[in-house]
Parts: structure tokens; sequence; C-alpha cells
């Protein structure tokens, strides 16, 4: 017997809103395909390009708790954020963020990361200095391949001394694009 | 290690329905469907592996059916099975053994139904593995003897 799509989503629904999850997730149409979006119950946990949520959740279940289960409902608000980026109506996201069990170095540069504003452009060596390590332009560049919430936490805004692009977890295509998008992008850059 | 509960949800989710379908209306079997898999949630993080998620979830399921009985028939023990509006999820079987006392259907129905072992199906009637198998083979000789 075929559980119905409504009798499946009250389930989910009600999961979600009695607070029995560790990581609620949800799948997202936008400009650079589809995202796999999820959130703790502290806030945003990961943004992934990986098409496959499989991968995703078996990772979040071991990072988060294995409590993980698709639910639309505590997603809507970052959906909503992510939809008026990509229409250009916004340029700041208002989302409580949860870096999970990020190491004291990751999460600094990633603070600081996420006050890189639209539509500017830093580079690795500047985001080091600022987290207090001007030596660790390689090791930011780690974290920025390990961005657990991409788009959010602009990581596409980090390019080289020299002004190249450099690399993006999610395909130099996709950071062209988001930087595009946000006007950022000179027509030089490769 | 226990797989994410999306995982074990999606695996188990329509079976839960059809098995709760035999013991209840449909309207109460799809409220019991939920709260079982809520119950089910509730409790996941603290379960020490995943090998016996299937009977486990039976017996929740199973649990949560009785609670919904004795709700409305204070009286009853064991649901019946098959109430008038509800078709039976495993069709002959749940036919088949319509007569039977409602410990020897739920043996046979999910030994042969659904294939647990006995030990499973003791755990879901909250006795012993001993008492399921002398229930299930009690109403297979039940059975013989009606379908003669």
């Amino acid at each position: 017997m075929t559980v119905s799509s409504s009798l499946d989503e009250r389930f989910r629904d009600a999961a979600a809103a009695e607070g029995l999850l560790d990581v609620a997730y949800d799948l997202a149409d936008s400009p650079v395909g589809t995202l796999f979006v999820a959130a703790s119950g502290k806030g945003l946990c990961r943004i992934s390009f990986d098409p496959e949520p499989e991968r995703e959740v078996e990772r979040l279940a071991r990072s988060f708790g294995v409590r993980v289960l698709r639910a639309k409902r505590p997603l809507e608000d970052a959906r909503r954020q992510l939809d008026e980026y990509f229409d250009e109506k916004r340029t700041e996201f208002e989302l409580a963020i949860d870096l999970g069990p990020a190491a004291d170095f990751t999460r600094a540069v990633l603070n600081r990361l996420a006050k890189v504003p639209h539509g500017q452009l830093t580079t690795y060596g500047a985001l080091a200095k600022s987290a207090g390590r001007p030596r660790a332009a390689r090791a930011v560049g780690t974290v920025m391949n390990r961005n657990p919430i991409p788009i959010v936490l602009p990581c596409h805004r980090v390019v080289g001394s020299n002004g190249s692009l450099v690399g993006y977890a999610g395909g130099l295509d996709r950071k062209r694009l988001l930087l595009s998008l946000e006007g950022a992008l000179l027509d030089d850059s490769t | 290690m226990l797989p994410p509960f999306e995982r074990f949800y999606e695996e188990h989710r329509d079976e839960i329905l059809g098995y709760l379908r035999g013991l209840l209306p449909r309207d109460a079997a799809e409220d019991a469907w939920q709260e079982t898999f809520l119950r089910a949630l509730r409790g996941y993080s603290s379960l020490q592996h995943g090998r016996h998620l299937r009977a486990w979830v039976f017996t929740i399921a199973h649990r949560v059916a009785i609670d919904d009985v004795r709700k409305r028939r204070p009286q009853t023990a064991l649901p019946e099975w098959a109430v008038e509006d509800s078709r039976p999820a495993y069709a002959e079987l749940g036919d088949l053994t319509r007569d039977l006392p409602p410990k020897e259907r739920v043996a046979v129905v999910l030994r042969y139904g659904y294939d647990l072992d006995y030990d499973q199906i003791g755990e879901v009637l909250e006795s012993s593995g001993v008492a399921a198998r002398q229930a299930a083979s009690s109403g297979v000789r039940r059975l013989r003897k009606e379908h003669r």
C-alpha cells in the first residue's frame, strides 16, 4: 500500500512542527541548478549543489544527528530568501546559521566571509588577514572549498590576489554566474 | 550505525500503512500510521543500532493500533482485523485469517504476510518467540481445518 503524498506531507509537517528533527532538508530550483537546502533547529546548516540528496543526508546525519527528514516548512524562509536573491530583490540574507561541529579557524573565517558585501570581491589573503592568520591564504582556500553553506556564506566573492577566479566547489561556471548576477564580474576575469 | 531517519521512513512507511489498514478503518489507520512514525522519531536517537528496525516499527504500529482500539472500545484486548470499510492490506491473507482469534491472526499475518521471525512477532505481541510460534501454528492448524 502506497502512502499518498498528502499523508506523507502531513507527517513531515507534524514531525517538524513537534521539533523532533535534527535536520530538515528540501530541494530548491535555482538558476545555478537544483539546490539541496538543510536546516537544524538552530539555523541553516547546508546548501549543496550535489544533485544526490542521499549522500548529503548521510553526511548531515553524522554531523548533526540521525533524525534527518525532508520537510518543506522549516526551509520555507530560506527558500524564499534564495528566490529573492536570484530575482535580484535581495542583497543580504537574514537567516540564522548553524556551522555545526566546525573547527575554530573554519568558524572564524566563515564568520568573516559572511560580512563580505553583495557585489564586492575579496581575496583569500585578505580573508586570512582579517581572521588573524595573514599567512594562511591557502588554508582559507580549503575552508572556502568546504564551505557548508555556499551562496549564503558568499565564498563566490573570494578571488585570487591577481583577480583570477581561482576555483569554486560548485564549479567555476556557477561562481561566474553568481558574480555576474551581483554585477561584480569584470569582463576580463577568467 | 543507524540510517538517517529519512531512509528508515522511506523503507517502512508503505508496509506499515498496509499493516494498519488491516487493523483499523481508513481514517483511524492513517492517524495511527502518523502516530507510529512520530513515536518512532521520538525514540530513534536512543536506539543503539539499526539491526531490528523493521520489527521495532511493527511493534510500535501494533501498540498504537491497540491504543486506538482501546480508546474506542475499552473492552477489546487486541484489534480485530479488517473493520467494515477497510480492505486488508494483504488482501488474501487478511480475508483468509478473518475468523482467527486476534493473536493468532497477528502472528499468522506477520509471519507469512510480512516475513517477520518469531522473536520479532513475540516483541510485537509483547510475549515471547515461543508464544508467537505457538500462536502462528495454532492459527495455521485452525485455517487448515476450516478450509479443508
